[in-house]
């Protein structure tokens, strides 16, 4: 770790960061130190961009403190020269320096940006080393709930909460969506982030290459219990992997009822591993229609493009998809509007069909 | 009607427990307030001050006055904003591991909210609008900007918005769901209380201050020049805050049309950012980005005009590359509407949009790039005196640049798949915020505070007030930027790994050394008022300035300027010294004023209370408030006793008077 700690430390932007840089010695930052063959790559970049860039900032910065220096009043014996203020060849340097280092980064921005782009599929397991042909790879289905992931790999029909558990070198593809909040799947081993967003689905391609356990957390604010909303990241061998499957195996049954259960918010869910899993959960989590009775978004999305068909104009409005909608405030009769508390913490819920207040 | 309804009906959710009546720590704050206040009112009282306050500075159209007011509201902010920020600091340096710390999620995350937003909107807008107010029209050599009823009520509709952010504190509750109150989260299903409508209306009202006020800034500086200034005469100062009022018009009414559509959801039950029935929050998204990234360069642009102003004063030399300046600041304000998805790249718009998007980032450094070389090319072969706003401009540079180079980074989609929402960002836009906006406020404050008072600052505490920002700000943040790096997210509210916490007890002790810059800044205004009578400056010109505003007295009579001045050159003050003007001491003619009017407090007041009404569903409030509103906005609009002559003898009293506090200073 030591060696591959110590070229980031040297560019690192300021001698003033000595403090830390004491600190650093005994710290794991995932993400210049990863597992995963995507986020390496992301790291490399981060490195290769930050190089770039200081090429142009050390020399400002060096330049910032011997001018200052140089011609502060003081040092009469400097060249005080007050009419000085315009020079076409040093404008040329000027614009043309930042350019021609934002040529380059540009330039690799836009080739990373494709073959980083976490929708596209694997080419390869790492450095040299490419997927071989015919490999298909694992599919994991990730739902961010309020306040836990729950995981559904539809091929072996297991499931787990808050635990992913992937074999090493393994292309993985992850669909993922979410049930009420904008949330953020963020695996900085293994290949950075993406949003989980209800009615969307969102696609990470990635691989592990190293087995041991590392963290993932959700990234974007979600209310109360975001920041307890982790899930344990374990890479195992192909044989630990089956173990594992295995041990899920025993686990109970995620029907309908236990998904709508685990859907209500809830703060430092335990990990949960799931024997069966209901057919098309995520289809009805992506489109919003667990609960029984109600229609799924895309079917209403394709029955009002069928009964518009021709017709200028939005379609007609469709009921609900997800539960009620509340009362929105002008139409609350006075009875209804409630109290506006000031408080610093609200009540733990009664009881245990009472939800956690969203935030 | 029952009872309990016809009490819902006139109070509506405003109920004892609005109060926080079984919370020692906010009753506590409470009462030190409550007595403060009660203390400055009784003081006001005593000194029979409140009819000077009332005619001279609340009813007062005169920019300079306005400016000022803008500036000590920013302050005032600027501690409330800095205590979230100290409580925060507090919470993460304690809550690891079985320690939960002494916020629970539900206080800390209206913290961070309220600390974003007061940041941004009532402190960093308020002094960024107060000095383009005070300095610009004194640059351009005009007497008042272009509207100045128009500016009052700018200035006091910003002020209600900022109570009702106060008032959340002790009246319910305010937001918690981060600055820019995301949707869906601050959707009704998922914030039903009234953080989110405070939140909403506070921008709302104060947001038509800034839309009015930007209008009015952009139409003075196009239309009221003193004769001889040409665009390309202007000083830079002028040219920044002309481009960051022109985005200001143009980006304010996307954040005002976003908020009305998350207020229908609310309110009517629309379904514009919802998750069901067709609505997209991502669309919210979008829209508070395409206003917040503009936003960032609404507030650094004319900073980056305070640096240009100062670097040219104290190394005695012109500016470096006007020009180059100018088409730099242009550029960017361009190019600053073409770079807002760069805040949501993870939302995976797909490789090629965000390509885009992060390259146009990217190409904006190269014009900040150039507006850097500038300033150091000015300091090239000047003879530069370190007073405390040079050393403001050497402070910015060496942090500032830092802050640019993490930005480009996180330009870089793949790199910001991994730093996205981490600390790292966090410290990134700390980095340029305060680096760049805070370091370039308190310059400006610095450097044209004599022109406002008459005396300088006290320079003991503001070289106090510059190194605990300036060393505070490095070891607050540095960690940060590690932390980030180890993947650590932003707006946690406890963590568990305990080998964390080393990082986030110098951050904490970083923020504690920003608290020992900020007493220095108040205790650098206190000191100069103790102090004035050594600070004073008699000359109007204390640091041998280049640009209009020093031609005239400190402070400046309420005409500015007894003559319009007739401009020659860039730097028109240092060029009609050097061609060794003279004040003219005779034939003064009467000057056209505009009047003070009470119209502005009277409107804000009326636009406060519609506000109260709609965020605790006191409708009637609300009804009766709005259509009063409307009554006296129309009403003013007959009041044609508006202006004034200031009398060529009062003219020449004044002048006289300078003339002879010259003469007895010199």
């Amino acid at each position: 770790m030591r060696e591959r700690l110590i070229p980031m430390l040297r560019r690192l932007p300021r001698a003033a960061t000595i403090i830390p840089m004491v600190m650093l010695a005994g710290c794991d930052m995932v993400v210049m130190n990863p597992t995963g063959d995507i986020a390496i790559q992301q790291r490399n970049l981060i490195l290769i961009a930050t190089g770039l860039m200081l090429l142009i900032i050390v020399p400002v910065m060096i330049l910032t403190i011997l001018f200052a220096w140089r011609y502060r009043a003081s040092n009469t014996k400097a060249t005080y020269d007050p009419r000085f203020d315009h020079s076409m060849s040093l404008e040329l340097v000027i614009w043309s320096c930042p350019l021609l280092i934002i040529i380059c980064l540009g330039a690799i921005t836009w080739s990373s940006t494709h073959l980083l782009d976490p929708f596209r599929p694997l080419d390869r397991i790492a450095a040299g080393k490419p997927v071989p042909p015919g490999t298909k790879p694992l599919e994991i289905q990730v739902v961010a709930l309020d306040w836990k992931w729950l995981f559904i790999y539809p091929a072996q029909g297991v499931a787990t909460v808050n635990e992913l558990a992937l074999p090493v070198d393994v292309p993985v593809r992850f669909s993922i969506t979410s049930s009420t909040q904008m949330n953020t799947f963020y695996a900085p081993t293994l290949a950075g982030m993406i949003y989980a967003m209800p009615g969307m689905r969102s696609e990470l391609n990635a691989v592990l290459n190293a087995p041991g356990d590392s963290w993932g957390y959700s990234a974007n604010y979600t209310g109360a219990g975001f920041s307890d909303m982790r899930f344990r990241l374990r890479g195992l061998d192909a044989a630990g992997f089956e173990d594992w499957i295995r041990q899920a195996k025993t686990g109970g049954a995620l029907d309908t009822n236990e998904y709508l259960a685990l859907d209500r918010p809830s703060i430092r869910a335990p990990v949960m591993r799931f024997g069966t899993v209901a057919d098309g959960l995520f289809y009805r989590a992506l489109n919003r229609c667990v609960e029984p009775g109600t229609p799924c978004a895309a079917e209403v999305m394709a029955r009002d493009m069928e009964r518009m068909r021709g017709k200028p104009g939005m379609p007609p409005s469709h009921g609900g998809t997800h539960g009620s909608a509340p009362t929105p405030a002008l139409l609350k009769p006075p009875e209804e509007k409630g109290s506006g508390p000031n408080i610093t913490a609200p009540q733990p819920p009664a009881g245990p069909d009472q939800r956690i207040p969203h935030n | 009607m029952s009872e309990h309804s016809l009490q819902k009906t006139i109070f509506g959710r405003l109920t004892l427990e609005s109060f926080p009546i079984h919370e020692p720590i906010l009753l506590v704050t409470f009462i030190v307030v409550a007595l403060l206040g009660l203390g400055i009112l009784a003081a006001l009282t005593y000194f029979r001050l409140w009819g000077y306050l009332w005619k001279e500075w609340f009813t007062s159209v005169d920019h300079k006055r306005i400016g000022i007011m803008y500036v000590i509201l920013g302050i005032v902010m600027l501690l409330r904003g800095f205590a979230d920020a100290l409580m925060m600091r507090a919470q993460q340096a304690v809550a690891f591991g079985p320690n939960e710390g002494y916020l629970p999620p539900h206080h800390y995350d209206q913290i961070f909210t309220a600390h974003g937003t007061i940041m941004i909107f009532f402190v960093a807008i308020p002094l960024v609008v107060g000095l383009i107010n005070f300095v610009m029209p004194l640059q351009i050599g005009a007497r008042d900007v272009a509207f100045p009823f128009l500016n009052n009520l700018s200035f006091w509709l910003t002020v209600s918005g900022a109570a009702l952010v106060m008032m959340s504190l002790f009246v319910g509750e305010f937001a918690r769901t981060g600055w820019l109150s995301y949707a869906p989260l601050a959707g009704l299903e998922y914030s039903p209380d009234t953080g989110v409508d405070y939140y909403l209306w506070a921008l709302q009202i104060a947001g038509v201050g800034t839309t009015l006020s930007a209008i009015n800034m952009v139409a003075t500086i196009i239309k009221m020049r003193a004769p001889g200034m040409t665009m390309m005469k202007m000083p830079v100062f002028c040219w920044t805050a002309l481009c960051s009022n022109v985005l200001a018009v143009a980006i304010f009414p996307i954040l005002t049309a976003a908020f009305a559509m998350m207020i229908l959801d609310r309110y009517i039950g629309t379904h514009f950012f919802t998750n069901d029935m067709g609505g997209s929050p991502m669309m919210y998204w979008n829209l508070v980005w395409v206003w917040g990234h503009p936003e960032v360069y609404v507030l650094v642009l004319p900073v980056f005009g305070i640096y240009s102003e100062v670097t040219s004063t104290f190394t005695g030399k012109r500016l470096f590359g006007y020009s180059s300046m100018v088409y730099a600041t242009v550029v960017i304000t361009i190019l600053s509407y073409l770079v807002w998805l760069h805040h949501f790249f993870t939302m995976g718009s797909g490789a090629s949009v965000n390509s885009f998007f992060g390259i146009a980032t990217m190409v904006i450094s190269i014009p900040t790039g150039a507006k850097i070389f500038n300033w150091l090319f000015t300091m090239y072969r000047g003879r530069i005196r370190f007073e405390l706003p040079m050393m403001w401009v050497v402070a910015f540079m060496l942090t500032f640049v830092v802050g640019g180079m993490t930005g480009v980074l996180l330009a870089v989609p793949p790199a910001d798949f991994v730093l996205h929402n981490s600390l790292f960002l966090v410290a990134h836009f700390h980095n340029v915020i305060i680096g760049g906006v805070v370091f370039g406020l308190l310059a400006g404050i610095t450097y044209w505070f004599p022109k406002a008072f008459g005396f300088k600052l006290d320079p003991f505490w503001g070289k106090v007030s510059f190194w605990g920002w300036v060393i505070g700000y490095w070891i607050a943040w540095t960690p940060m930027y590690v932390a980030g790096l180890m993947g650590v997210t932003r707006r946690l509210n406890h963590l568990d790994d305990v080998t964390l916490q080393p990082y986030f007890v110098v951050a904490a002790i970083g923020a504690l050394i920003i608290l020992v810059g900020i007493l220095g800044t108040v205790m650098s205004i206190v000191m100069g008022i103790v102090r004035r009578q050594q600070l004073r400056d008699v000359t109007g010109d204390p640091w041998d300035g280049r640009t209009l505003e020093w031609s005239t007295s400190s402070p400046p009579p309420a005409y500015n300027f007894a003559f319009t001045p007739v401009v020659h050159d860039l730097d028109a003050w240092y060029d009609m010294k050097e061609r060794g003007y003279k004040r003219p001491a005779g034939g003064f003619r009467p000057i056209h004023m505009p009047r003070n009017t009470g119209a502005g407090v009277y409107l804000s007041v009326l636009a406060l209370a519609p506000g109260f009404g709609m965020i605790w569903y006191m409708w009637w409030l609300a009804a009766i408030s709005a259509i009063g509103l409307l009554v006296v906005a129309i009403g003013h609009t007959f009041n044609y006793n508006r202006d004034y002559f200031i009398s060529a003898s009062d003219v020449a009293r004044t002048e006289g008077e300078r003339g002879r506090l010259t003469a007895a200073g010199a």
